[in-house]
């Protein structure tokens, strides 16, 4: 950033650099000045005349050349910080150092070390990708990093929050779709059903999904919503309740469950809808990580 | 020795301790009111929107600035977990500011869309149902909490005295903006929008 220096008036930039060289002058002289011998006081060696306690005593001694001299070079010292570094307004200093600069330097220099490394990683496509394990690894370190707080360091996932280790996916399980996920983000789309549905006909369809992931249900309720689910549900979970991969829609007949699967929560989640949403990476993480992300969650369900 | 002299009087070495030890102030920290980086937003930044300075008000309550800070330092270790290293434009609306001095937990300055609402929902009320290993505290009170909207427009009104741009009808519409929503609704509203003025990694 350019207006690191842009004051509102070129007055600060004045006020900065008198100040400062007022003070480290300032101080030179009172160092001198203090450190002067005066006329009428004792001779150094000998005793100043005061005397404490009886017997307590002070020796004129002028401070020890060494300490004397280390005031000195502390303002040497800030001399000669600020000739080579910002300090002085808006002078830059003569090695044009700035933080952002230094930071840049350190970006560059982990790019040259890492980038030929993400590159190779990068042009290798995923499923061969997954047999190098120097790779794997890489990628599990930054899925820890990343990924961890929402899908779990084991990527075993949490309710709400998809289990990435296992072979059952919403969106498809293969590389592009896999890294798309990443890259971009998903959201979920379930509507809330409550109003259209109402009480009796929300428990009804939660018996019928109940069935359909065969666990137990009232079958009387089960086969009216039936004729519920394919009037509403079909659309997206498809006739026979296997899900669609496009639209995000999950298989319920497979007895995985993302919010859970007792008839409570299912009520809850026809009722209410069901909006997961996976914030996309493509800025934060860039297409590189993402690639490597994408191979480690592969590895998991293609060992 | 001279130095006698500023030691037998009291008030003239009380005197030329303040000169020189406010030297330090008036030389690093009084230009900073008139430097462009620091005084002015940088672009893109908005003022906090009603709900979401209630939220920075439960953020400051429940202490959340003791173990995270909201300060990305230009380092890589620290870019490459958070993002874009803060700059000082982005902290111009904030009275007083969340830097914070310790990190306990992760820094929050970028965690603006970083996760899902259902996410922060599920994490505040028991961090460890979404992270097993988490140390924070749980805040289940936040989600039955209501907001007091009548002193909304106030904290508006505060706000604007310390120089953020609210308009009348910001202020105006201040209490209808929070009216119903819970602590937590704010807080999530604040906490997403964190960070958002600058998207770039870097």
């Amino acid at each position: 950033m350019n207006s690191d220096f842009v004051f509102s008036s070129d007055f600060w930039n004045w006020w900065i650099i008198g100040l400062t060289l007022a003070n480290i002058f300032g101080c030179w002289w009172l160092i001198s000045w203090s450190s002067k011998k005066r006329p009428g006081e004792a001779a150094v060696g000998d005793v100043t005349g005061h005397k404490w306690d009886e017997n307590l005593e002070e020796y004129n001694n002028p401070l020890p050349r060494w300490w004397l001299w280390l005031f000195y070079i502390t303002l040497v010292f800030a001399l000669g910080y600020l000739t080579l570094y910002p300090g002085l307004g808006k002078v830059r200093g003569v090695l044009g150092w700035t933080q952002q600069n230094q930071y840049q330097e350190e970006m560059a220099a982990a790019e040259k070390t890492y980038g030929p490394l993400f590159a190779r990683y990068a042009a290798t496509p995923i499923p061969q990708l997954i047999n190098d394990p120097s790779a794997v690894k890489v990628g599990q370190r930054l899925f820890v990093n990343y990924c961890a707080s929402c899908h779990g360091s084991d990527a075993g996932g949490g309710p709400g929050f998809p289990n990435l280790s296992d072979q059952d996916w919403l969106y498809g399980g293969d590389p592009a779709t896999i890294q798309a996920s990443i890259l971009d983000g998903r959201n979920g789309a379930m509507p809330a059903w409550q109003a259209v549905l109402n009480d009796k006909g929300v428990d009804e369809v939660a018996n019928y999904v109940l069935q359909l992931g065969g666990r137990d249900a009232d079958a009387t309720k089960a086969e009216a919503g039936k004729q519920l689910f394919a009037t509403y549900c079909a659309a997206c979970h498809g006739a026979d309740g296997k899900g669609n991969q496009a639209l995000g829609a999950p298989n319920l007949t497979d007895d995985i469950w993302l919010y859970g699967g007792s008839p409570g929560v299912i009520r809850q989640t026809i009722a209410n809808g069901r909006n997961g949403r996976m914030p996309a990476h493509r800025d934060f993480l860039g297409e590189d990580k993402a690639h490597l992300l994408a191979a480690y969650i592969y590895s998991l369900s293609n060992k | 020795m001279s130095h006698e002299v500023v030691e037998k009087n009291i008030g003239l070495m009380a005197l030329l301790v303040l000169l020189v030890i406010s030297v330090g102030g008036l030389v690093e920290i009084v230009p900073l009111f008139f430097l462009k980086s620091t005084t002015e937003p940088v672009e893109g930044l908005k003022p906090y929107t009603a709900l979401q300075l209630e939220g920075r008000d439960v953020y400051i309550r429940e202490g959340c600035y003791l173990c995270h800070s909201q300060m990305i330092r230009p380092f890589r270790a620290e870019t490459e977990r958070y993002g874009h290293y803060s700059v000082a434009g982005e902290f111009v609306y904030d009275h007083p500011f969340q830097w914070g001095s310790k990190r306990t937990g992760p820094d929050l300055a970028r965690v603006g869309g970083r996760y899902s609402d259902d996410w922060h929902r599920v994490h505040l009320n028991n961090p460890r149902d979404v992270v097993p290993e988490s140390n924070m505290p749980a805040f289940p009170w936040l989600s039955e909490n209501l907001i007091d909207a009548s002193v909304t427009p106030k904290k508006l009104k505060a706000m604007r005295t310390l120089g953020v741009p609210y308009t009348d009808e910001d202020i105006a519409g201040a209490s209808a903006a929070v009216e119903g929503k819970t602590e937590l609704d704010a807080l999530i509203a604040y906490l997403q929008n964190l960070g958002t003025a600058i998207s770039s990694r870097r």
